[in-house]
């Protein structure tokens, strides 16, 4: 039912995308009760995005993504006003929307009709009366800094404090801000404000060619670059027709799975680290080096970052590459399983992940949990699994879900993901796909919408774009799964003490680029 | 716990010998003789964030794993910039970190340095400057070395820094 959604007999339209993707045109009304039918089927809001199209039609877009049963469900809605665009809010359906909106006020001058419009990306680094992604903008312009105070929710009542965090952190990390409302150690509230990494990468797709683009896509957020080049490229091929070799494709999951690999093997070192286990950090990370190594002499780089490309990869595996993979696919694996039973094992270390920053399935659910914070809260989402992609849908990817929704079921998910990671990594290199590794991706039709989503380490990530004329980019929108999970960490805190914050921060690791982008 | 420890004894010591700075390239062990006599085995590192895709932040992190060991040598990350002898700035410099980046310099006491890392903190790499990127972080603070690379690998960054100083 919902992707047809039969909201009064309204057509709804295939969109280009590597997973089954519907898009409906709705009004106002629809818009709203439309998204109501969708989260009462069990749908969620994977992403938000606006558009300026006063110059081919007049009128300014919003557009929402929604993951239903059958695939994405896309609702288009066009606004008559040129002078107050606004529709009406999602957030009291789907609560991470909120955030998704305010960005959408803050870029484009579109509202929605909730009243919360505090800057969210915009701290005063432009005038609250520009919108950079108006087509009429000039995205080379700057202005002087203009900070004005952010009214943070108050806490009263005998002894509340303040404590304000960021947006420098004590650490290597990037940055943002947290204010939590305390009573001794006890926290109360925290609400978080990001976008301080606003790079203003919307505006800078504006401006490039499609067959660039996926190198920007790549450092939205640095430790998924592989899942955000793949998800443009992934949009673009379906834009374009264009069929990536089943080698390139084979590739390109190899290559996801070594960057879920190097995440969660240097998150459980972090997490070990953050509950005062240094060992757990030292091991963690040389299996982490170890795997950036490998990555070195079998891909050319320890990072991914310009791996995958329009059409294909960029290089194949040097020749007896997939023999010393699988040899270093057992000493990691021995590796983990041998350090999996010492945190096990470990009291002190249990006692600090167990029953911290729970978040329960009900919360979750109902806050649009998303990727692996979700699955830890035994939300059951991973778009491999449940709308495999090729080549996935030779693999049979296993889900890995808990239910407990503590720091200790997010430092269990990881680690049985890293045994299904080297378990699918181990059939990718034994499948005998041969053949090229690109194949050519022409220019895409003008005005043609496109969707790519990858499920990365963190969650899911979507990018759409629309192709403009003569192979430019037109608009392209990248969503980062942070934007669904942020707001989790603002629950899971509650009722924890604050010096568990850095621990409970850590087993979300969410990525404030990939948000603020 | 004799797993625990059976494991740090089978990993042993993996720490590599420290690279040789490009410039002037004396010898290594003498290159730490210096940095010990000017610093006290005491270089306080304060990293900065000032709008990067966090690229740039997994190398910096890979610093303190036990091949490079920076800690090893005396050099160490520390949490507060009135404790720091070095910035290390990661980049470019978005709009909305312009101001917390100079107020970080500022807390830190004299005599200070500043090292940027990564393409986009030398000239701002694939972000460029728009009305929400500064560019490069020499736009922003002055800056005494840069090290390019997308993202650099560890031993460019630790060469950086060794370089640094072999010229103080």
């Amino acid at each position: 039912m919902p992707m047809d959604l039969c909201l009064g007999g309204k057509a709804t339209y295939d969109i280009p995308s590597n997973l089954p993707c519907r898009r409906t045109t709705v009004g106002a009304v629809d818009w709203h009760r439309g998204a109501e039918m969708l989260q009462a089927a069990g749908g969620r809001l994977l992403t938000l995005w606006g558009a300026d199209d006063r110059d081919r039609d007049g009128r300014f877009r919003i557009y929402a993504a929604f993951l239903v049963k059958e695939g994405v469900a896309v609702f288009e809605h066009e606004m008559e006003s040129q002078s107050k665009p606004t529709y009406p809010s999602l957030a009291e359906i789907f609560p991470c929307a909120l955030h998704m909106e305010r960005a959408v006020h803050d870029l484009l001058g579109i509202a929605s009709m909730e009243p919360d419009h505090r800057g969210w990306l915009r701290h005063g680094g432009w005038p609250q009366t520009v919108f950079p992604l108006r087509r009429d903008f000039d995205g080379s312009q700057q202005f002087p800094i203009d900070s004005q105070p952010y009214a943070f929710v108050q806490v009263e009542g005998d002894g509340v404090h303040e404590i304000a965090v960021g947006p420098v952190h004590a650490g290597t990390i990037e940055p943002g801000h947290f204010r939590f409302s305390v009573v001794g150690e006890k926290v109360l509230r925290l609400e978080e404000r990001l976008g301080y990494t606003h790079k203003g990468v919307a505006k800078r797709f504006e401006g490039m060619q499609q067959k660039e683009g996926h190198r920007l896509a790549a450092r939205l957020s640095g430790d998924s670059a592989v899942a955000f080049s793949w998800a443009y490229c992934a949009a673009l091929e379906a834009i374009t027709h264009t069929t990536c070799p089943p080698r390139a494709a084979n590739l390109r999951a190899l290559a996801l799975e070594h960057e879920r690999l190097a995440n969660h093997l240097g998150d459980l070192g972090a997490l070990g680290n953050d509950a005062g286990f240094a060992f757990g950090l030292t091991q963690f990370s040389r299996m982490k080096e170890d795997l950036l190594r490998v990555n070195a002499s079998a891909f050319g780089a320890r990072y991914l970052f310009d791996f995958v490309e329009p059409g294909g990869v960029v290089v194949d595996l040097p020749e007896n590459a997939s023999r010393s993979l699988l040899d270093h696919y057992l000493v990691l694996e021995e590796g983990v399983s041998s350090l999996c039973a010492i945190y096990d094992n470990h009291p002190g270390l249990q006692d600090r992940f167990r029953d911290a920053g729970v978040l329960n399935q009900e919360l979750a659910e109902k806050l649009g949990a998303i990727g692996l914070a979700g699955r830890a809260s035994g939300v059951s989402i991973d778009l491999r699994v449940d709308y495999p992609y090729p080549p996935y849908d030779r693999l049979n990817p296993k889900l890995v879900i808990q239910s407990t929704g503590d720091v200790g079921a997010r430092v269990q998910v990881r680690f049985d993901e890293i045994f299904e990671s080297l378990r699918l990594c181990r059939m990718l290199l034994e499948d005998s796909a041969s053949g090229p590794i690109r194949t050519d991706c022409p220019f895409g039709v003008p005005g043609r919408l496109g969707l790519g989503l990858i499920e990365a380490w963190r969650g899911p990530v979507v990018i759409a774009i629309e192709s403009g004329p003569d192979g430019s980019i037109r608009r392209c929108h990248a969503h980062d799964p942070s934007w669904q999970n942020w707001p989790l960490l603002e629950y899971a805190i509650l009722g924890n003490i604050v010096p568990d914050f850095p621990l409970i921060n850590k087993s979300f690791n969410l990525s404030y680029s990939g948000h603020d982008g | 716990m004799i797993h625990t420890l059976s494991r740090i004894i089978r990993t042993g010591i993996l720490t590599e010998t420290y690279p040789t700075p490009v410039a002037a390239a004396p010898e290594i062990e003498g290159l730490h003789k210096d940095l010990r006599n000017i610093l006290g085995r005491a270089l306080c590192i304060r990293h900065v964030d000032a709008g990067s895709c966090n690229g740039c932040e997994l190398e910096i992190q890979a610093l303190n794993n036990p091949y490079y060991n920076l800690e090893g040598i005396g050099i160490k990350f520390v949490a507060s910039p009135r404790h720091a002898d070095l910035l290390l700035v990661t980049g470019p410099v978005s709009a909305n970190m312009e101001e917390a980046l100079k107020r970080t310099l500022d807390a830190v006491p004299d005599p200070k340095l500043v090292v940027a890392v990564g393409d986009c903190g030398a000239c701002g790499g694939v972000f460029g400057s728009n009305y929400a990127s500064r560019g490069a972080i020499a736009n922003v603070i002055p800056v005494h070395r840069t090290v390019t690379g997308c993202p650099p690998n560890p031993v460019a960054i630790l060469e950086a820094i060794c370089s640094l100083f072999s010229e103080v």
